[in-house]
């Protein structure tokens, strides 16, 4: 079935300069690799439509069950510049949970707070 | 059983919360109390400041609140305080502590002030390129304010072995400012890149203060923590081995779990096997975490490689201003007004003749946070903020944003929401530049005081 990320991990960014990490965890260790397949730099990018104006590098970490993305070009400039409400980008990380993920049915008990089906 | 240390954090920036840096003091049983407290512009924001108002001292506004929560407790229970409250002035933080330590009874105690991070006149001496956009950093030759290197932990250590009860620096890596008691305690080498490893990665688990004890964390239904209004800050229990545990003070609102510090591990974190600290380069990827009974986290594993030949700078300008607004809309077809309402505003702009590098004029409730990142179906909000901001080179077109935004008041649409305009509209921007930095040309010094 396919949920929003939301279900499957969560995140947090962080800031440097222009540059914004956004990191996403997966709930439990069996739901990792569905982050491995799934979340390509190519499809994050394109999730956030322009709001990464940069180079988006990404970096697995197994031993945390974790992706880090590391966004350029995501804070307007650089905190002190930028003309964002939220220009430290602390909200950022938000987003990517709106991001749909296949999951295989063996996994769904494992899903964070879904919703009964109607 | 080894020697345990016990190091808890006071503050993970300027505006920090004070209580929980007093239940630390209090509760803690600490052997260490460690204040992080300044953010990329906050030296050039101290400098500008400084030069406007020659009665400001140039140290953490909020010294003399975070000192008098926990100095008492500290005094009693003989827990030191490492804490980068200095700024530009880390002189006057320790004679002003002295101060407070005297008024408070407490005589013959020795504090140390850390000094040697700003280099602002000799930066471009110093420094080569600027990272962010390899040009040559003397290009930042008109608008530079100030320059500071990024010091580790040695001068505190320093400190400390010379017996020093408490220490304030300016600026240091913030993990730095956590990892130099253990230096001091187990007598770790400085070129020990794996003890430093585990080191400094327990002082970045704790720099941020709250955000690994439950903060920056809570999402209802998904991560739900107990009393989130009543969040301690953490406390490491450190071997010398260098391994950790992540806890806090029993009774705290909030958690420590295997998610809340793998979040703050990643926390402004690029490649999580090369975080580059001035003591040692720290290798995340080899952690291993374990929860051990409620609100306890055992960290082991994290590694580290040999330190680089160079510090960090940071290197602030003055970049021009920036002028900002907004306004409300709310009510059956709020969008469709605050949408005209923005159309006016860039046609007011083009009136008035506004000089801007780059404006935006967002609605707030729809797209100003995630902005492009906004998905294209989100649905439509029954209230609306429209927020206007531009920034430009001088205060007078920045300005210009603020005065059309008031004329929207009598001048605007039906159902202009708007606040009557007390603040200030307008604000300088400072620019933050990186360059590196030889490390052997930012000797530090230690200068002692004692109440």
């Amino acid at each position: 079935m396919k949920v929003m990320l939301q279900h499957v991990a969560h995140a947090r960014s962080g800031d440097k300069g222009d540059t914004s990490n956004i990191a996403v965890f997966a709930y439990a260790p069996e739901l990792y690799p569905l982050l491995v397949e799934q979340l390509s730099v190519a499809r994050f990018k394109a999730f956030y439509g322009g709001a990464i104006k940069g180079e988006v590098l990404r970096y697995p970490v197994e031993a945390l069950h974790a992706i880090n993305f590391v966004c350029h070009g995501a804070l307007g400039g650089g905190v002190s510049r930028s003309l964002c409400l939220d220009n430290y980008g602390k909200a950022l990380s938000a987003a990517v949970l709106g991001f749909e993920i296949e999951v295989p049915e063996a996994l769904v008990p494992l899903l964070k707070n879904l919703p009964e089906p109607a | 059983m080894g020697k345990t240390i016990r190091v808890g954090s006071g503050s993970a920036w300027w505006g920090d919360r004070v209580e929980p840096a007093r239940l630390n003091a209090e509760q803690g049983a600490l052997d260490y109390l460690c204040f992080e407290t300044m953010a990329e512009a906050t030296v050039s924001a101290a400098q500008v400041r400084a030069r406007r108002d020659p009665s400001f001292p140039g140290y953490d506004t909020y010294l003399d609140e975070r000192m008098r929560a926990v100095l008492p407790a500290c005094m009693r229970q003989g827990t030191r305080i490492v804490s980068n409250q200095g700024w530009i002035n880390p002189e006057g933080a320790a004679r002003r502590i002295v101060e407070l330590l005297r008024e408070m009874g407490h005589t013959g105690v020795k504090v140390a002030a850390v000094n040697g991070s700003l280099i602002t006149d000799r930066v471009l001496e110093l420094t080569d390129r600027i990272l962010e956009n390899g040009q040559p950093t003397s290009t930042l030759a008109p608008t530079l304010i100030s320059a500071e290197a990024y010091l580790g932990a040695e001068p505190i250590v320093e400190a400390l072995r010379a017996g020093a009860r408490i220490v304030v620096t300016g600026r240091v890596a913030d993990p730095s400012i956590f990892m130099a008691p253990l230096m001091h305690e187990f007598g770790w080498d400085p070129l020990d890149h794996e003890k430093l490893g585990m080191g400094n990665g327990i002082g970045h688990l704790l720099e941020c203060g709250a955000q690994v004890t439950g903060g920056y964390f809570p999402d209802p239904g998904f991560k739900d923590v107990p009393e989130p209004w009543n969040l301690a800050f953490p406390i490491a229990e450190v071997s010398e081995d260098g391994s950790c545990v992540i806890t806090k003070v029993a009774g705290s609102g909030g958690a420590v779990t295997l998610q809340t510090v793998k979040e703050q591990m990643l926390y402004e974190v690029h490649d999580p096997a090369n975080y580059i600290t001035p003591d040692v380069v720290v290798d995340f990827t080899t952690a291993r975490l374990e929860l051990l009974s409620a609100d306890r986290v055992r960290v082991s594993g994290i590694s580290g490689k040999p330190r680089t030949p160079t510090l960090k700078v940071s290197i602030g300008c003055t970049e021009g201003f920036i002028g900002e607004d907004m306004f409300f809309y709310a009510g059956p077809g709020a969008l469709r007004r605050a949408q005209l309402a923005k159309r006016i505003l860039e046609e007011r702009f083009r009136i008035v003749g506004l000089q801007a590098e780059d404006v935006r004029i967002d609605f707030l409730g729809l797209n100003a946070i995630h902005g492009a990142a906004t998905p294209a179906n989100a649905p439509e909000p029954y209230e609306v903020a429209v927020r206007v901001a531009a920034r430009t080179k001088t205060r007078e077109e920045a300005v210009k944003v603020g005065r059309e935004v008031d004329g929207m008041a009598v001048s605007g649409i039906a159902h202009t929401g708007k606040r009557v305009p007390h603040q200030d509209r307008t604000r300088e921007v400072i620019g933050v530049w990186s360059a590196l930095v030889p490390r052997e040309q930012v000797p530090a010094s230690v200068v002692y005081f004692e109440s």
